[in-house]
């Protein structure tokens, strides 16, 4: 009897694990294909840039024409770390507010503008951002400045930190909102020392990864801190940052200044590498806390 | 200890009325349980007594709700300060997951910030005794209150209500996300309540309600059908529907 009933229902088994195998083989197939172009790129800045990584690269500004070998591109690091500081400054408070804003208060038409923009701006190409700052703020001031340049990847960070923690403070329980409200506790202080808190993980990986973004961004800079070959660290002066290094090197025709750029850029890949890293691993910190 | 007294208390939900005219009193010394099929309106009653009902988007209130004869929905009252005296307890317990045991015991202190941190720490120890937490806990207050069990979480949910000395204890099924014993802990927890506090406790369980309050409410379709001594609404009530109801005939 039971051997009997048994065998169609193997053979339909049978069939079933046929397809699961086919239809796993090809999801690992889409897998890896999505996976060799980033690990060609990967592998391809660290095959070109690794041999420009020495000392004076980081502690040397630019060398003259002669000997470009002997200098470095401190000057390029320093004034990526101002331009990108200066925009996580301005940011942050910006960005986490609209998105308390939103996602705590936020009814109506209002809010549904100050969302659009947010979403307009996440998909507004860099330059434009770039090209606004430059006609308010350079002309303005009548010159280039890392201040222009941190305004100018404001524009583009603000909007990923409001909407990345939007998301996240929705995602704290509305029960928490309750149990504070019903102690008592004015809604304000709910917000700040619950409702944050208990997204704080999430936040801080809206934070890295808008400054991931901003590290990474060109053609804003280059309309804005313009670039400049020693080392500034005045806010109203022309700055040099990262990006621009490797697009101004990239495109001279010395052999030793393309080794820079590569430089340049695998120490971009690996920032935010680790920025990135670095938040996967609080967000996944922050799943566990909630659950 | 206060009395709390809804009165031709509605409530709506956007454009659907869930409460049509309660009329209902809760005395100091007792409990009083609400009773009722699922979606009858007990939640929404127990949370129109603390103003909770209008934190949800598009909830509207009509009526009033007298707390020793103030009316708590009058202009001129902060539903801040009416939470603090008539605290909630809710379905599911809720700790703060960001907060330690012992944070969380004083979380409505420290939030609410009028008490001086020396005397936190005694303040929270008191509220855990209260809500017979204090013994399985004292060794781990440093750890979060997350870890503790579902049944350890909701005398902590307890405790932290408590902490901030209400008058009035709301309970929103307070054990329906536990287990039997754990049940059992949170229902004499109620019983010694009620010797300090006013209780008003909604529960879907009809035993319970019969082992834990003095007076009962029972509820259908968002109105209220017969309100007595816990004694007669389950021995023999006016109304026939609260008798088909509590003898298990429907709901």
């Amino acid at each position: 009897m039971i051997a009997e009933t048994s065998r169609p229902v193997f053979r339909v088994a049978g069939r079933r694990r046929v397809k699961d195998r086919a239809f796993t083989v090809f999801l690992w197939a889409c897998a890896i294909m999505a996976m060799i172009p980033l690990a060609f790129i990967t592998f391809y800045v660290v095959s070109r840039g690794y041999r420009a990584l020495s000392v004076s690269f980081f502690t040397k500004v630019p060398a003259g024409p002669l000997d470009p070998q002997a200098g470095g591109i401190a000057q390029a690091f320093i004034g990526s770390g101002l331009i990108v500081g200066l925009a996580a400054l301005f940011s942050i408070p910006l960005g986490i507010s609209t998105a308390v804003y939103l996602a705590e208060y936020g009814r109506g038409r209002f809010a549904g503008a100050v969302r659009l923009v947010a979403e307009v701006l996440l998909s507004t190409p860099s330059i434009v951002a770039g090209a606004f700052i430059w006609a308010v703020v350079v002309i303005a001031m009548k010159r280039f400045s890392a201040l222009a340049g941190a305004l100018s990847l404001t524009v583009l960070m603000w909007p990923v930190i409001a909407r990345a923690t939007e998301e996240v403070l929705r995602l704290v329980p509305q029960e928490l909102r309750e149990a504070a409200l019903a102690l008592g506790v004015p809604r304000w202080k709910v917000i700040v020392r619950v409702v944050v808190p208990t997204a704080g993980a999430g936040i801080v990986t809206a934070v890295m990864l808008a400054v991931a973004r901003g590290l990474g961004e060109t053609a804003p800079i280059l309309l804005t801190a313009l670039g400049n070959d020693f080392i500034n660290t005045n806010p109203l002066q022309p700055t040099d940052a990262v990006p621009l290094r490797v697009y101004a090197y990239a495109r001279t025709p010395v052999e030793a200044l393309h080794s820079f750029a590569w430089g340049g850029a695998l120490m971009l890949l690996v920032t935010v590498l680790v920025l990135s890293i670095g938040a996967r691993a609080l967000s996944s910190r922050q799943q566990k806390r909630i659950a | 200890m206060r009395r709390v007294e809804a009165a031709g208390l509605s409530a709506w939900f956007g454009p659907n009325q869930v409460l049509h005219e309660v009329n209902v009193a809760a005395e100091p010394g007792t409990v009083t349980a609400i009773i009722g099929p699922s979606g009858c309106g007990k939640s929404t009653l127990i949370r129109c007594l603390n103003r909770m009902h209008e934190e949800v988007r598009g909830a509207r209130v009509q009526g009033k709700v007298l707390f020793d004869g103030m009316d708590i929905y009058a202009a001129d009252v902060d539903p801040v300060e009416i939470r603090r005296r008539i605290g909630m307890v809710f379905q599911r317990p809720n700790p703060f997951p960001t907060m330690s045991i012992l944070d969380n015991a004083v979380a409505g202190l420290k939030l609410g910030g009028t008490v001086p941190r020396a005397e936190l720490a005694e303040r929270a120890e008191r509220a855990l005794r209260s809500a017979g937490l204090w013994e399985e806990v004292k060794d781990r207050l440093r750890e979060p209150g997350g870890r503790l069990s579902g049944g350890q979480q909701q005398r902590l949910c307890i405790a932290r209500a408590l902490a901030v000395e209400p008058e009035v204890v709301l309970m929103d099924e307070p054990a329906s996300a536990l287990d039997p014993a754990s049940t059992l802990r949170i229902e004499e927890l109620v019983q010694e309540l009620k010797e300090r506090y006013t209780v008003v406790i909604v529960t879907h369980n009809m035993q319970q309600a019969a082992r834990v309050s003095d007076w009962t409410l029972f509820m259908l379709y968002g109105e209220l059908v017969e309100f007595g001594p816990t004694s007669k609404m389950f021995t023999k009530p006016d109304d026939q529907r609260t008798e088909d109801y509590v003898t298990g005939r429907f709901g």
